[in-house]
């Protein structure tokens, strides 16, 4: 038996709200099958299922808000037992005699003044005290039905003004409200700029060649199977990245735990505002054509507001590429838990230096921020290297 | 990441990894000497000193008469003498005959001779049923020990406690009594070669878990880790705390883990009244009792001689089916 649960999709999300069930109780489900939407500061994001077996129940309707963790349905997975008792060790003569429970002692009514009648834990009388919470109106989940933690947390939860606000009927499925979008990128970027000591590189590299080629390459193709600059600095950064470890992974609890496998996050701007860098999966071992099918689709379903939850907790680096209508270089910011992000400016005709010539070429400035409790500037510049020597075989990528 | 020297381990049993402690100790510090019934000639009773006798000689591995008075007490008497004996009584219920060694000189000395003299004796107990020895050979005492200031006491749960705990306890310059469950002595699994000496005052999360913090040492541990196995296929997450220093208790990480789980359940071999559950149970109450959300559960024996037949010895003990019930009814599901 499995739970599954509301999945925590960013270190600054706390809460989601359960948007749509895609799977209903007896449905089939396998790992990575998408069985609900879940709706958070980010967006609509489609959450997956990480175990095989059967959809048992729902454990709470759609629209309701819950805090990171809260269990939203159970699957009986393949081959456990039906029955919702856990499996014993050798049969005992007396399985789990019954005078061992402790809450056989029932514990003193609660306080009346606070709720007549119902129980209360302490660590919940504790939170309502602190947050002024009427208990009166808390539904008790724990044992016995007893209000918990819990409990007294997802009524806080659901006070928060934004949460209580109706939606308009006209509004589709997956629109974000721009403040929650902010209130969530000011969080990331706060901590990122409190926790991360950031240092910075850039480099201004010789792009002639490489767009030259993705032009000739796109000259014979439909629009459709057409490259993007973009996809040929992803596939650079990810093939680079296995020389470099210390750029590629998360940093939790104190320490830096390299990802066995590149999911480069792409930074994308939304229409209304905001922006979100979720992942494209193994990047390295994609081909450049299947790289730009990724990235193809998860513009078009961000736009949309329809992302999966791996995509946005999986990412392992970030690149933020400002494209043909955007400025010369950028100085990123790290979204935590990663370490690294790229940046890269527009390339632009520069006058520039070839064998002593002066020769117009195509320049794009290349620049670096990465967190220097994991890796050093050193290392940094060999990498925004790495990358330009990938770049300069583009049929090789 | 692995380091080169970090990968070498030996497939040991818990019984070869006591063994290997002692013999370390008598080749780091020829002060150690080991006594007690049976373990020169016979090998010990649960044979953890087989062979050493051949190794180190009759003067330094000696056989006692049936007296746990007479040889504990001399063994105190060498200690404050200069020595560092390791006492080795065959199992806790016989240790009834020498507590009276062991609480009114051991535990007393240093105190009563305002600080003149040190104990730095360890004592050696087999605690636990399960073997089918009756009500004689089978009870877990160590309460009666954790609750006797002036003394350490320690309860070695796996194969780096049992191999590293010994000599640590030797160091120590009070009394150290270490409590060997006897179900653990034929437990094998993988020691780093580089084992060496280990703490003996902190408590250790052996399993992380954020669903219920499940609190217990020596023999219920693995029972315990099995229980917290089966519950986290029901979706309950449990924390398991290896308690491994009996006295003093390290409080910091029993309630650093009860206040992020905000429930308990303790599983003591002991008897439920007077219990270490309940000494345990109550000093959660004193420091987490705001962060509680279910009342605090004990798994304990049940309240009688441990019986002698297989089913009915079983039936008195913890055990994981009891722990699972237990933990359910603190989680509420």
């Amino acid at each position: 038996m499995g739970v599954f649960r509301m999945p925590s999709l960013g270190a600054d999300m706390e809460a989601g709200t359960l948007v749509e069930w895609l799977k209903k109780p007896g449905d089939a489900v396998k790992s990575g099958d998408i069985i609900a939407v879940v709706e958070t500061q980010k967006g609509a994001i489609e959450i997956e299922a990480f175990e095989t077996g059967t959809l048992e129940s729902h454990l709470l309707p759609e629209g309701s808000t819950v805090p990171v963790g809260t269990a939203l349905a159970m699957i009986q997975t393949a081959g456990a037992a039906i029955d919702r008792e856990v499996p014993t060790a050798p049969p005992p003569a007396e399985p789990a005699p019954a005078p061992q429970l402790a809450p056989a002692a029932v514990p003193p009514a609660p306080a009346p003044a606070i709720s007549p009648g119902k129980k209360v834990s302490p660590a919940a009388r504790h939170f309502a005290a602190e947050h002024g919470i009427d208990l009166s109106s808390v539904v008790g989940t724990g044992p016995d039905g007893a209000i918990v933690y819990v409990d007294v947390e997802n009524a806080w939860l659901h006070r928060e003004p934004r949460a209580e606000t109706p939606k308009p009927a006209s509004q589709p499925k997956g629109a974000v409200e721009p403040t929650a979008m902010r209130a969530a990128i000011a969080a990331a970027m706060t901590r990122s700029k409190r926790e991360i000591p950031h240092y910075y590189l850039g480099h201004a590299v010789d792009v002639t060649g490489a767009i030259a080629w993705m032009s000739a390459r796109n000259e014979a193709r439909p629009p459709e199977e057409r490259l993007l600059f973009s996809a040929l600095l992803l596939k650079s950064l990810a093939l680079a990245l296995t020389k470099f470890p210390e750029f590629n992974g998360q940093f939790r609890d104190g320490r830096f735990e390299p990802a066995g496998q590149v999911h480069a996050g792409m930074a994308i701007a939304l229409r209304g505002g905001g922006l979100v860098a979720p992942a494209i999966h193994n990047t390295a071992s994609l081909t450049l054509d299947q790289v730009m099918a990724a990235l193809r689709d998860l513009t078009t379903r961000v736009r949309a507001g329809r992302f999966r939850g791996s995509e946005l907790a999986d990412p392992t680096i970030t690149l933020t590429s400002l494209g043909e209508r955007g400025v010369d270089w950028v100085q990123p910011i790290i979204y935590p838990p990663q370490v690294a992000i790229i940046g890269a400016g527009a390339p632009v005709l520069r006058p520039w230096m070839v064998d002593g010539q002066v020769t117009p070429r195509q320049i794009c400035q290349f620049t670096l921020a990465a967190d220097h409790r994991v890796s050093d500037g050193h290392r940094g510049a060999l990498l925004l290297r790495e990358i330009e020597a990938r770049l300069q075989s583009p049929e090789a990528l | 990441m692995q380091t080169a020297a970090a990968s070498q381990t030996n497939t040991i049993t818990y019984r070869e990894a006591v063994r290997t402690a002692i013999r370390d100790a008598m080749q780091r510090d020829p002060r150690v000497f080991l006594m007690g019934e049976d373990v020169g000639r016979y090998g010990g009773c649960y044979a953890v000193s087989k062979g050493l006798l051949d190794e180190f000689g009759p003067e330094r591995i000696r056989d006692t008469p049936l007296s746990e008075g007479g040889f504990v007490g001399a063994g105190i008497g060498a200690a404050m003498g200069g020595m560092r004996p390791i006492i080795e009584v065959m199992t806790v219920n016989f240790s009834m005959l020498c507590l009276d060694q062991i609480l009114n000189s051991a535990a007393a000395i240093r105190h009563m001779s305002g600080g003149q003299f040190s104990i730095p004796v360890v004592i050696r107990m087999a605690t636990g049923a399960g073997r089918q020895l009756a009500a004689q050979h089978s009870h877990s005492l160590e309460n009666w020990y954790a609750h006797i200031p002036g003394i350490r006491v320690v309860a070695p749960a796996t194969l780096e406690d049992a191999r590293g705990m010994l000599w640590t306890a030797l160091a120590d310059p009070d009394p150290v009594v270490i409590f060997e469950n006897v179900m653990l002595y034929n437990v094998s699994g993988e020691l780093a070669d580089g084992a060496g000496p280990v703490d003996i005052d902190r408590a250790a999360l052996r399993r992380k878990g954020r669903d219920l913090s499940l609190i217990t040492y020596g023999g219920s541990l693995w029972k315990t880790m099995e229980a917290a196995d089966a519950l986290a296929k029901n979706g309950i997450e449990a924390d398991v705390v290896d308690l491994r220093t009996l006295r003093p208790l390290d409080d910091a990480t029993i309630m650093e883990s009860v206040r992020r789980t905000r429930r308990a359940v303790i599983v003591d071999e002991a008897w439920r009244s007077g219990s270490l559950a309940a000494e345990i149970s109550a000093r959660i109450v004193e420091q987490c009792f705001w962060s509680l959300d279910a009342p605090v559960g004990r798994v304990c024996t049940a309240e009688m001689p441990i019986p002698y037949p297989k089913h009915l010895e079983d039936a008195a003990l913890p055990q994981p089916a009891a722990i699972i019930a237990a933990a359910r009814a603190a989680a509420g599901r």
